[in-house]
């Protein structure tokens, strides 16, 4: 089915408007298979206008996209088999149990062993422990990795990440960063949506600039870094950041390891 | 694609019907309210009003089911809303699945759940008195019309849960459907009404259906109302089905 050297997904000419508000004003971009792509913007740049035409929640007025050469407005069905979408808000089931919920998305993919895939997952992303509780109990990290779990559920070739680290804190961010990378190493396409530089900087292969519904810059971060002028070299006091002194007082580098220990 | 339909419906039925039980409050509060208004009624107003039938319980009984399947469907809305607004709507309409399997399972849950009410009505309405010589069959019928309004009723809290900007919104679109009950026969005979009252109390869709189900429990031949009966619910649950679709086909593609 997949055509060899075919980019996972390729957006061409992408317009959006929401009447007169033109979100998308022609985007062209290309995400390689295997690669971790970041789409980098403001609020309101049209990230996550993007993220959802390309997951078939939303038509575009004009222009094409394709995930894997199937097309997002015409073979829908087929996108659908090949994607999975982790939105701006962790879409978890606030009544189910963590476990409950992840069983409840195997079932829908009609896998076989819904029960045992939910426990290798739970494993996975540190929750066996509270896997059995209501996740309205869960804080604001572990939702977003019940989130991205129940997302993995029957290996899609795509993953959308639509601001996966926004209102994290540190920790979380850290853990959902260590996910990202994961993923990434198993061969997945990530394409994730953010308004920190330092998380495309950390994460992405590519790093493309939406800005007022265009791409304004797209390239590696070394390309990047080329627009501008060369660096000027001063001498600066290597002072700790406040974040290195949270994560060392909160003990965050054993968590970090821990869960690097265990992919 | 439609064995999927069902496979996936009944996955998802499964989890709101979770929701239910985790929340057995949603249940006894729409039970409880009409259960409240049949003991007003029965015990404190019952005694003045006249209705022509021996017992004004077997009267009542018919107008509080209809009050409480009013009250339980916006609990469907409600659970829509907040599936919309927790982006899990999203994700399901992203999957691989029967999209449609999404909306109707909220359908059947309302069915279930509207079902589980009504029995705790008439087992408290039994307890206060609610005699019936109905056969099977005609319960089958009661059943069958109480069935066809709730759905009815369903499809209209979609159109609620689908286009509402808040909870509240969602939940508030079934005030007047509650208060129609009252400007029925449910609760007294319409010729006691002053001229235009009673028009409209005789021409609104509650009183044909209330009239058609005092008359299946009272064993009555139920002449035309029960034809008028269905063409109102038919009706209701076509159009409110249209505009459902519609309203979803906005939410998504």
């Amino acid at each position: 089915m997949t055509r060899t050297g075919e980019p996972a997904i390729r957006v061409q000419n992408m317009e959006k408007s929401y009447k007169d508000l033109h979100v998308l004003r022609g985007v062209d971009f290309e995400v390689a298979a295997g690669s971790i792509f970041a789409l980098l913007g403001s609020n309101g740049a049209g990230k996550t206008t993007m993220v959802k035409i390309l997951s078939t929640l939303l038509k575009a007025d004009a222009g094409t996209a394709t995930v894997y050469g199937f097309d997002v407005a015409t073979d829908a069905l087929q996108v659908r088999e090949s994607i999975s979408l982790t939105g701006q808000f962790a879409a978890v089931d606030e009544i189910l149990s963590g476990r409950e919920n992840l069983v409840l998305v195997a079932r829908l993919r009609h896998l076989k062993a819904p029960g045992q895939v939910a426990d290798e997952l739970l494993a996975r992303f540190n929750l066996t422990d509270a896997g059995s509780r209501k996740v309205a109990t869960y804080s604001g990290g572990m939702r977003r990795r019940l989130d991205i779990a129940m997302s993995l559920i029957g290996e899609p070739k795509v993953i959308f990440l639509d601001e996966p680290t926004t209102g994290l804190d540190p920790e979380g961010r850290n853990d959902v960063w260590q996910v990202v990378k994961d993923l990434a190493n198993r061969g997945t396409t990530v394409l994730l949506t953010t308004q920190y530089l330092e998380e495309a900087e950390q994460l992405a292969d590519r790093i493309a600039i939406l800005h007022e519904g265009r791409i304004i810059a797209n390239g590696t971060l070394a390309e990047l870094k080329q627009l501008l002028p060369p660096a000027k070299v001063e001498y600066v006091e290597k002072q700790p950041s406040l974040e290195d002194v949270f994560l060392a007082l909160v003990g965050n580098d054993g968590r970090v390891e821990a869960s690097k220990d265990k992919s | 694609m439609s064995t999927n339909f069902l496979a996936d419906t009944s996955v998802l039925l499964g989890r709101s019907m979770r929701h239910i039980f985790r929340s057995v409050d949603t249940i006894i509060t729409t039970a409880i309210t009409p259960i409240a208004l049949m003991l007003l009624f029965v015990y404190v107003f019952g005694g003045a009003i006249s209705t022509g039938t021996d017992s004004y319980v077997n009267y009542l009984l018919p107008g509080i089911m209809l009050i409480a399947i009013a009250s339980g469907i916006a609990y469907t809305a409600v659970r829509l809303f907040t599936d919309m607004q927790s982006g899990i709507f999203e994700r399901f309409q992203s999957m691989p699945i029967a999209r449609s399997s999404v909306l109707w399972a909220h359908v059947l849950t309302s069915l279930v759940a509207n079902g589980l009410s009504l029995v705790i009505i008439v087992l408290v309405a039994l307890l206060m008195g609610f005699r019936t010589s109905a056969s099977l069959l005609a319960w089958l019928a009661v059943a069958g019309i109480l069935a066809l309004f709730t759905l009815a009723l369903t499809w209209l809290a979609i159109i609620a849960g689908l286009t509402a900007k808040s909870v509240d919104g969602a939940g508030g679109f079934s005030y007047p459907l509650i208060f129609l009950p009252f400007i029925s026969s449910a609760f007294v005979p319409t010729e006691t009404m002053p001229g235009p009252v009673r028009w409209f109390a005789e021409n609104q869709p509650v009183t044909s259906i209330v009239n058609t189900i005092q008359d299946l429990f009272a064993q009555q031949p139920v002449g035309n109302d029960i034809w008028i009966a269905l063409a109102w619910c038919v009706g209701i649950l076509v159009l409110a089905y249209v505009f459902a679709m519609a309203a979803y086909r906005r939410r998504i593609i």
